[in-house]
């Protein structure tokens, strides 16, 4: 009797371990896996998009709405990777966050006088800000859209408190201000293994080249093939 | 608790070993695909947005 009670505590243990190890390799590997292949398809779903005619209106990519969850840029940090690229969706869910980076709904869009701002997971789910600390000043953060490359250069990088949403205003800190200049904000957790702060790094604009023109040099022309 | 599962599994010993195998997949997809996403809710790595 009482080796039969023994014997079932012992494998309930060695059952919640198991578990625990398989949690830990979902958390560390599978997330991620599902993340890259989603992004992947987001990626090809953008590219796709650009090769036909533009829908509505030929104006200025503002005038577009995007609907949340679609995929409208890339970014590409050379500083994180030679082939750091990652898709940008429209939205900062969960479920949008699962499939690259997360714009901002509420702010400018790439190019934009405003600021743009974008979040993206620094650990598990894809983690593309994995390493978004390495960035520093006079770094480069180049968005593609479908006509231009906007190349925005970092200016400080900032730790702050989960409320923080000045870092969103179209002026950073002044949320009366009327925006002149075309800035980017990017948002992560941090510390990268918990999150009771924020990451967020600071850039503005730098230069805004066609497409036709080619990659921006700090591509080193090869940015562009997702 | 595993001995009363392979006692109750029917069949002569390679088919129990395949139900047991199909059964463990079958908690791992189950693992997989509802339970722990629910629990990823409760650990903090996707806090990643500024919000109030």
């Amino acid at each position: 009797m009482i080796r039969t009670a023994v014997r079932g505590l012992g494998e309930l243990f060695i059952t919640a371990g198991l578990v625990v190890l398989l949690f830990v390799t979902y958390q560390l590997v599978w997330t991620n896996y599902e993340a890259h292949r989603a992004a992947d398809q987001v990626a090809d779903d953008i590219r796709d998009d650009w090769t036909r005619p533009p829908r509505g209106t030929t104006e200025a990519p503002a005038a577009r709405s995007v609907m949340t969850g679609q995929g409208f840029a890339f970014l590409h940090i050379p500083q994180l990777g030679n082939r750091w690229s990652v898709p940008v969706v429209e939205g900062v869910e969960l479920p949008d966050l699962a499939r690259g980076v997360g714009h901002y709904p509420e702010t400018a869009r790439p190019g934009q006088v405003g600021n743009f701002a974008v979040a993206g997971h620094r650990a598990t789910n894809g983690e593309p800000f994995a390493a978004l600390d390495q960035l520093h000043k006079g770094d480069v953060v180049v968005a593609e859209t479908r006509g231009r490359w906007f190349t925005y250069v970092v200016d400080r990088t900032r730790i702050v408190a989960p409320d923080a949403t000045w870092v969103l205003d179209p002026v950073p800190g002044k949320p009366n201000a009327t925006p002149t200049q075309r800035l980017l904000t990017l948002t992560t957790c941090n510390p990268r293994w918990a999150s009771y702060e924020r990451l967020i790094v600071f850039g503005h604009l730098l230069e805004s080249r066609s497409k036709a023109d080619g990659p921006p040099a700090a591509l080193d022309g090869d940015g562009g093939d997702a | 608790m595993y001995a009363w599962i392979w006692r109750h599994l029917p069949g002569p010993w390679p088919v129990r070993g395949l139900l047991a195998a199909l059964l463990a997949a079958a908690v791992v997809v189950l693992l997989f695909t509802i339970v722990f996403p629910w629990a990823e809710h409760s650990l903090p790595f996707l806090d990643v947005t500024v919000d109030q």
